[in-house]
């Protein structure tokens, strides 16, 4: 199987060279590696010296993006804006997210020019309204799922990390008061965006994100924040983290700055796959927080934030699939065995045609529900319908992948046995997605 | 992108309900029971169902209007016929399959004259009522490999063979048939052929009994000499590898979804009746995103939904294709494939939720358990749809890709 000479080189040097490559090709990672060393790592306190978010006296009020008109007919084509956003980023995931996947997930870390190349790209600008600097005129939750499609289909770790602050950005934009609009949108239309994330994972099993055990009581000058939050993208690099927690019975979100903060302690959760995430654990103890870092005011659907966070995690289990799909045939049709390429039997052609019916049966269960939520409809219904699927089929399309690779899946030469680490997550993780 | 169904169908779709619950769903039981009765609370149905057709502006729906798919594409965006016939039939198997598939002039038949009739025949031919015969003894799956023989003798083709499972091959007034003008020219060589009831030499020999569609008449056909104007011979007379065959394997892309949507209906039925019998035990449908904590049928329910709204919108997109003149052979199979094993896996799980009132004949959950298997058949089977898809998509021919 031919591979394209960048990756090849990458994880050649990367098994005899260590770290020292990552300089010498420029991916030096955001923080440095011994930072996330594995669960033997304790907790340590997060206070980064990042970015401050300063408070504006003079806000804009509330900014909501409207919903587009239904339409009048069925219709699967994209309009000329998504086409476009679809085109760039496939180059970009072809170009840009593969080449670096493997070494990424095998250092665990982010390649630095990254982000800046997100930027670059204008990922969160689709996020905000124009009138906190961005490009977004209505609600937009289709294109949200082509894009992690899209980035998905490049590496869903780095998608990850890229789209957690897409995700904050979403977010404040439709569910924020008009003074944390002005206070943190405009950051995100910045040359360099601040990295940001959504921890609503907690290390329990059958964890329900309806019901955090995290908890938020209320003080003179605010809130105080009790809990633990897992498996939470770009963690321990956020400058700004919704997080999840109970107040007064219910669920909420709280937004919490992370520079200086005193009461977050956090350590590297790495999991089975999604590693160059950089997933990990926060312990909040005592976190005073400011009345304003409620997020939301009465109309905050904590349910709508949960149906719009999956649209977007099955965009990212949508794109990898196909990545799996497009590798496989390929291989199936170049891989010879008993005189003919394995393609030609039966048993191997029908798994690709399962994979190809259950890949478009995500996507369109997954576009069905954005697109009614694009329109200002019901999606809750399509939304569960469309996660149960993906976390069915997710799975199952990562273990074909390997199956139809046989022994060579089951190694780090192919990339199949990595996106079979990271489809696991579809239906593990809440955390970290917003459309 | 936009993934409803449109409002003007709103009509059709609930003009078909009615149907489904007022016609079939009371007299579905009764023609389970008497197998090869002839259902005549149909006769009036049809002949509204054809006023219907006649009077709409747009073409109207079903299975003699299904446009030619791979055609011209269209200007903009088209919600048409194909979409329609298939929201339509999904309706009325709703209702009962069986009966569906014994409304007058809705015949598979019909979908052939419409896929590859000129127009001469199609004026001739268009307004009756056609089964389709292709399957024989010895050729299931494999329909190149059929044996009944077509020759011509002067101004007439002289047919010769026995074909199986016809539906609507005794109520019919005519049968599309699939003959060979010459077996050692393979595939290009098979040609369909109009043979009208009562036409001499053409006899049914047998009505078959069966697991379920007992209400669908399914004939076993002889043709003994029978000889038919050469006329009849539908689409391009000559022998051709180009067109031949493929034309006639393009009235299933066509058909395809409309099945797929058959199944979709049934299925549909199923999971609303079980809801229906559970919910006085308590237990209502509930969408979650974290499932494992809900009682194991209403996870099992939102599952199966879940697969059932997949199946609708595959189905749905490959008939939207056909309608915008895309060509949609892959995505008609994957549209079959899916809803057939669907609404196969859906009706009998329907059965074991409700346990021995879903096992009995006072509900007809047992019935549409038996009925849905025969969607994940004809039309082509499950392993024919996966080979289509997989060919496509591996870019392999027949010989390569057994």
């Amino acid at each position: 199987m031919t591979r394209d000479p960048i990756g090849l080189a990458l994880s050649l040097m990367n098994r005899v060279a260590g770290q020292a490559w990552l300089d010498r090709l420029g991916l030096r990672p955001v923080v440095e590696k011994t930072a996330y060393q594995g669960t033997r790592a304790g907790f340590r306190t997060l206070a980064l010296a990042g970015r401050e978010f300063r408070r504006v006296n003079e806000w804009l009020p509330k900014q909501r993006l409207p919903a587009k008109a239904p339409a009048d007919l069925f219709n699967l084509t994209l309009d000329e804006d998504q086409q476009m956003i679809v085109d760039s980023l496939h180059r970009f995931a072809r170009d840009t997210l593969r080449p670096a996947a493997a070494a990424a997930d095998e250092a665990a870390t982010i390649p630095a020019g990254l982000f800046a190349a997100a930027a670059e790209l204008g990922l969160t600008l689709y996020a905000v309204p124009e009138a906190f600097g961005g490009v977004a005129e209505t609600a937009s939750p289709v294109t949200s799922v082509l894009i992690a499609e899209q980035l998905a289909w490049g590496d869903m770790g780095l998608a990850s990390a890229l789209l957690a602050p897409f995700s904050v950005a979403q977010a404040i934009t439709r569910w924020g008061s008009g003074e944390q609009q002005s206070r943190y949108l405009p950051a995100f239309c910045e040359e360099s965006p601040p990295l940001a994330t959504i921890a609503i994972d907690e290390p329990t099993p059958l964890f329900d994100p309806l019901k955090p055990a995290t908890s938020a009581t209320v003080t003179g000058s605010g809130y105080c924040l009790n809990g633990f939050k897992s498996g939470v993208v770009l963690g321990a690099e956020s400058d700004l983290i919704l997080v999840a927690a109970e107040l007064h019975g219910r669920p909420r979100l709280f937004l919490v700055e992370t520079a200086g903060a005193d009461g977050i302690r956090v350590k590297p959760d790495p999991a089975m796959g999604l590693r160059a995430a950089k997933l990990a654990r926060l312990e909040f103890k005592d976190l005073r927080l400011p009345a304003d870092a409620l997020l939301g005011g009465d109309d905050f659907d904590y349910q709508a934030m949960l149906d719009l966070g999956t649209l977007l995690r099955c965009g990212l289990a949508i794109g990898s699939a196909q990545a799996v799909l497009d590798y496989v045939i390929p291989y199936c049709n170049e891989r010879e065995a008993f005189g003919e390429p394995i393609s030609h039997r039966q048993s191997v052609a029908f798994m690709i045609s399962d994979l190809a019916i259950e890949t478009d049966s995500m996507r369109l269960l997954t576009w069905r529900a954005a697109a009614r939520a694009e329109t200002g409809q019901s999606f809750h219904r399509e939304a569960c319908l469309a996660h149960l699927l993906c976390s069915e089929k997710a799975v199952a399309a990562g273990s074909h992948g390997v199956q139809l690779l046989g022994g060579h899946g089951f190694v780090r030469e192919h990339p199949v046995e990595r996106w079979y680490r990271d489809l696991r997550s579809v239906a593990t993780l809440y955390g970290g997605v917003h459309a | 992108m936009y993934l409803e169904i449109p409002r003007k169908f709103g009509a059709i779709v609930h003009q078909a309900q009615q149907v489904a619950r007022s016609v079939f769903r009371p007299i579905s039981r009764k023609y389970d029971l008497a197998e090869h009765a002839y259902p005549q609370e149909l006769d009036m149905f049809a002949a509204i169902m054809d006023g219907m057709n006649d009077g709409a502006a747009d073409g109207g729906a079903g299975a003699g209007k299904l446009a030619r798919s791979g055609g011209k594409p269209s200007e903009g965006n088209v919600n048409g016929t194909n979409m329609k016939t298939v929201l339509g039939l999904t309706e009325l198997c709703w209702g009962d399959v069986g009966l569906a598939l014994s409304i007058p002039r809705q015949g598979l038949g019909n979908s052939a004259i419409a896929a590859v009739a000129n127009e001469a025949q199609l004026a001739r031919l268009g307004n009756t009522w056609a089964a389709m015969a292709i399957t024989e003894p010895g050729a299931g799956s494999d329909s190149a490999a059929i044996r009944t023989t077509a020759t011509l003798d002067g101004d007439h083709y002289v047919i010769n063979g026995e074909k199986i499972y016809v539906t609507a091959g005794e109520r019919a007034n005519a049968v599309v048939v699939w003959a060979t003008l010459d077996r050692s020219k393979g595939r290009a060589a098979i040609k369909s052929f109009v043979v009208e009831k009562g036409t001499p030499g053409m006899a049914v020999v047998r009505l078959e009994k069966k697991l379920g569609i007992r209400a669908s008449d399914t004939a076993a056909i002889r043709f003994d000499n029978c000889r038919v104007p050469k006329e009849n011979l539908l689409g391009d007379p000559e022998i051709s590898v180009d067109k031949g065959f493929a034309g006639a394997m393009q009235t299933f892309d066509n058909t395809r979804p409309v099945v797929a949507g058959m199944a979709i209906g049934l299925a549909r039925a199923a999971l609303e009746k079980t809801r229906e019998l559970l919910a006085p035990v308590g237990l209502e449908p509930d969408y979650q995103l974290q499932t494992w904590q809900q009682p194991a049928v209403i996870r099992e329910l939102q599952l199966l939904e879940a697969e059932l709204e997949a199946a609708r919108l595959l189905t749905l997109r490959a008939a939207w294709m056909a309608d915008n003149g895309q060509p949609n052979s892959k995505e008609a199979s994957m549209a079959k494939a899916k809803a057939g094993r669907v609404g196969n896996a859906i009706t009998l799980r329907c059965v074991e939720l409700c346990g021995s009132l879903g096992y009995g004949e006072t509900e007809l959950l047992e019935k549409w358990a038996r009925d849905s298997k025969i969607l994940d058949i004809f039309e082509g089977t499950q392993q024919i749809q996966l080979l289509i898809i997989a060919r496509r998509l591996l870019g392999k021919s027949s010989s390569e890709l057994k």
